[in-house]
């Protein structure tokens, strides 16, 4: 989660992952500090909800949304940190991860050796980032239910939708870590991370952004995340989440297109 | 030059890391002008006797002088007069060719301009002009221990202290390097290195100390060592494979020692010829023969064995 | 050809302040990489307080304590801005410079004392977090978030904020035993020192328990400090008392790092 710290400490959510070639060493290990950073790793989303919804949402009050609904400020926010946070990680563990592990570790000259194929990596990659993302998503809508911010029906379908924000900027994230140069790039990235954070719905309906603005915003990965999410955890009706769906499933195909073609240059050079 | 006043003088030194001993008490003297090296296999003792002679890591027993002053209460004054080439190179990243010996210079009170100059002088002298305005990074592992050269001289240090200087290097690079080494040498400054290439140590030094779990266990120059502790000469004669035992008890008696290696004989003689032509004499025919001078690599071998360390 | 001669030998004097030339080393690495960092540590605080002073304060009817919420709150982001530079800046950096890059094992080989050392790259530490906040302070200015002269204040309390947290910081990441302890300090210590340390909303809304834990964090004394610079009202607690506190900190700090440094380089 990118948060409200700023973005160049982002790398700390990557950084220990670089050693990902020993996470494998520790699992069966089990005592290095890097498994508390994964386990605690939920925690982060959740000290949002609390500063922000709760101690800053004690200020605001409720909130009316444009339907017309009244809802607390936490109820209005957590969806937007479920969103963000699945949005951060998957970054996070597809960019800076991947990227050291290509450039520095020399990982996957190892691995390309062998029959797997570069695309093959980059879904493996993919998967244990999901994985991951998931059971933090899970954990954060069972956080979210027993906060009396959403129903435990509507929990169970923002799973689902949690988990595709996860796998269309995962797949982003593969593809735009083909074309980072040095470390210096993620600082670029993260502080594009950090603005989306702030300016997606997050934290202020969209509707409050002056007109041109708000367009813009509405056109952002994260803002049609926040609004699925937000969607179904207050109960909305309509059908704009189709277009929120769609979005990120064509996010999804794009992004694995265009990483697969990068990797297969830029590993069999 | 032996009557001057030793530059490094060590007394029963003794280094403990809890313990376990890495120095166990060794006697050593190094004087003005010379090349002084310390071998050993890995483990030996050896970098920490560079640490303590760097004075950053205090003695755990024993004495020490350097440039006749105490390493654990005039360690910066000392260090002033040292210059220090590490094992791995520890350069600056972020910083160029050029100003990684600048910004080393200000650590010793070098103003600005002065280092400029005798930043200029260093990289020709290494041979890195061309590059000082390159990012550390993309030079070769040559080059970068060519900058870590200099920047060991960039105070006109008294005692270079050099940590395996030419480990992983390829073979142009180890002997450019050696050859700017020597030259440091012609100009009086004393070099104090730690290597396991035996090439390196008959190249470079006057005289040296073989180390082994933390003891000397031999002293003198390369070919006085060679001298005390080998035959002129060596025969190395290989036989059809397995058959080295059989052959061996044959071979009894000749030359000064005879040493069974899985894959072939050693014959330790004063006269390789005339000891092939005794082997030939008995009948054997070996599969192949070499006769070789000795070198310091038969010594370091003989004292401190073949097993591998670690 | 280098004149190394003993006769030619200038003999080179001990630098008359060395903590100095440690100082001189990272900045001169920093006059080519400060651009990357401009972006994080200073216009992103900008964007905070367009994204959140401006957009969530619309929503804050009544405001803190009949303030406007961006006022209250941009001297809660100058503090917290202050503490994540100062804290970024004494991890990764000195993790590396121990095992990476092992800078300071090459300075420990000059005539350089570890307190020389250690206090060159303090300095440095203090110099990112100071300007980093000084700008921001200028532009929250313009905004027009700055409603007293006293706010001139707020520089010599994010120096001595800085340094109460980077001194200890240091001492944290030299003892490290892998990078994955300085993403845990983040996640336990800075994250929720940020978010609960009274910069967002006012601590006295936290339960007891949480509200005295957050009145030790030092971070909540800088930030009680920088509001009342700022608005130009009295702190909450005496301003003696946040300073002892603060250099208390730092104090602390210095020795366990200047203990850490030496178990590293002395050995």
């Amino acid at each position: 989660m990118v948060g409200l710290v700023l973005p160049r400490l982002v790398s700390f959510e990557g950084a220990p992952r670089r050693s990902a070639s020993v996470a494998e060493r520790n699992l069966a290990a089990l005592k290095s500090a890097y498994w508390l950073v994964l386990i605690s790793g939920f925690l982060e989303p959740v000290l949002y909800l609390f500063s922000i919804g709760i101690g800053v949402g004690a200020l605001v009050g409720d909130l009316t949304l444009p339907g017309g609904r009244v809802v607390s400020y936490a109820g209005f926010v957590a969806p937007a940190m479920l969103a963000s946070s699945a949005m951060t990680g998957a970054l996070a563990e597809t960019t800076f991860n991947f990227f050291g592990k290509m450039k520095y570790m020399k990982l996957y000259d190892g691995i390309i050796a062998t029959p797997v194929q570069p695309f093959e990596i980059a879904l493996g990659e993919l998967g244990w980032a999901m994985i991951r993302g998931s059971l933090y998503s899970a954990a954060f809508l069972v956080v979210m239910v027993g906060m009396d911010l959403t129903s435990v029906g509507r929990a169970a379908t923002a799973f689902p939708a949690a988990v595709l924000v996860g796998f269309a900027f995962g797949a982003l994230g593969m593809a735009v870590a083909t074309f980072m140069r040095s470390w210096q790039d993620f600082d670029l990235m993260g502080s594009a991370q950090f603005t989306l954070f702030l300016f997606s719905g997050t934290f202020v309906p969209a509707e409050a952004y002056p007109a041109v603005l708000r367009w813009v915003v509405e056109l952002t990965p994260l803002y049609r995340s926040v609004h699925l999410i937000r969607g179904i955890s207050v109960g909305a009706t309509g059908w704009s989440w189709l277009l929120d769906v769609a979005y990120l499933l064509v996010l999804t195909g794009v992004g694995l297109l265009v990483a697969s073609r990068r990797m297969g240059r830029l590993l069999y050079k | 030059m032996t009557t001057a006043q030793p530059l490094i003088q060590a007394r029963g030194l003794v280094k403990r890391f809890g313990d376990f001993t890495a120095v166990d008490g060794i006697d050593v003297e190094v004087r003005p002008g010379e090349a002084f090296g310390f071998l050993g296999p890995n483990g030996a003792g050896k970098s920490s006797t560079m640490r303590m002679v760097g004075c950053i890591s205090p003695p755990s027993g024993g004495e020490l002088r350097i440039l006749g002053m105490d390493p654990v209460r005039d360690g910066p004054a000392i260090r002033a007069r040292l210059g220090v080439c590490p094992q791995l190179d520890n350069l600056d990243p972020e910083l160029t060719v050029r100003e990684n010996l600048t910004t080393y210079a200000r650590y010793f009170g070098i103003p600005r301009r002065v280092a400029r100059e005798r930043a200029a002088e260093l990289l020709d002298f290494v041979q890195l002009t061309e590059r000082a305005d390159s990012k550390v990074e993309p030079l070769s592992g040559g080059m970068k221990r060519r900058l870590t050269i200099a920047r060991a001289l960039v105070n006109n240090p008294e005692i270079v202290l050099l940590d395996e200087p030419t480990t992983g290097l390829d073979p142009q690079a180890r002997h450019l390097v050696w050859e700017r080494l020597f030259r440091l040498k012609q100009q009086g400054v004393t070099l104090v290195l730690t290597t396991h290439y035996m090439d390196e140590a008959e190249q470079l030094c006057d005289r040296l100390v073989v180390m082994d779990g933390g003891r000397i266990v031999a002293e003198g120059s390369p070919r006085a060592l060679i001298e005390q502790h080998s035959t002129r000469e060596v025969v190395e004669l290989r036989f059809a494979a397995d058959s080295q035992e059989a052959f061996a008890g044959k071979l009894d008696g000749l030359g000064e020692r005879v040493e069974v290696l899985p894959d072939r004989i050693l014959l330790y003689v004063a006269d390789g010829d005339a000891a092939v032509a005794e082997v030939t004499a008995l009948g054997l025919v070996p599969a192949s023969v070499l006769v070789r001078r000795s070198s310091l690599e038969d010594v370091f071998l003989h004292l401190t064995g073949r097993t591998l360390v670690d | 050809m280098v004149d190394v001669s003993v006769a030619g030998r200038v003999r080179p004097a001990l630098p008359r302040v060395p903590a100095l030339a440690v100082l001189a080393h990272y900045l001169v690495g920093y006059r080519r990489t400060w651009r990357a960092g401009v972006f994080s540590s200073f216009l992103l605080p900008v964007l905070t307080v367009v994204g959140f002073g401006f957009g969530v304060g619309a929503y804050v009817d009544q405001g803190v304590g009949g303030l406007r919420y961006l006022d209250w709150l941009v001297p809660g982001l100058i503090a917290s801005t202050a503490m994540q530079v100062a804290i970024g800046e004494s991890t990764w950096p000195v993790l590396s410079n121990f095992r990476w890059i092992k800078t300071y094992f090459a300075q420990s080989a000059a005539p350089l004392r570890v307190g020389d050392i250690l206090a060159g790259h303090l300095a440095f530490v203090l110099f990112r977090a100071f300007t980093s906040t000084a700008a921001f302070l200028l532009v929250t200015a313009l905004f027009g978030a700055v409603r007293s002269p006293w706010a001139v204040a707020v520089l010599p309390v994010v120096l001595l904020l800085s340094l109460a947290v980077a001194a200890p910081t240091f001492a944290f990441s030299a003892w490290a035993p892998s990078d994955s302890y300085l993403a845990l300090l983040f996640r336990f210590a800075v994250i929720p020192m940020t978010l609960f340390a009274g910069v967002f909303f006012p601590v006295e809304s936290l339960p007891s328990g949480l509200r005295q834990l957050a009145y030790a964090t030092p971070l909540w004394h800088g930030v009680d400090l920088c509001r009342a610079a700022t608005l130009g009202v009295a702190p909450q607690w005496s301003v003696p008392g946040h300073l002892l506190y603060l250099a208390a900190w730092a104090i602390a700090g210095w020795l366990l790092a200047r203990r850490a440094f030496r178990r590293e380089l002395v050995v």
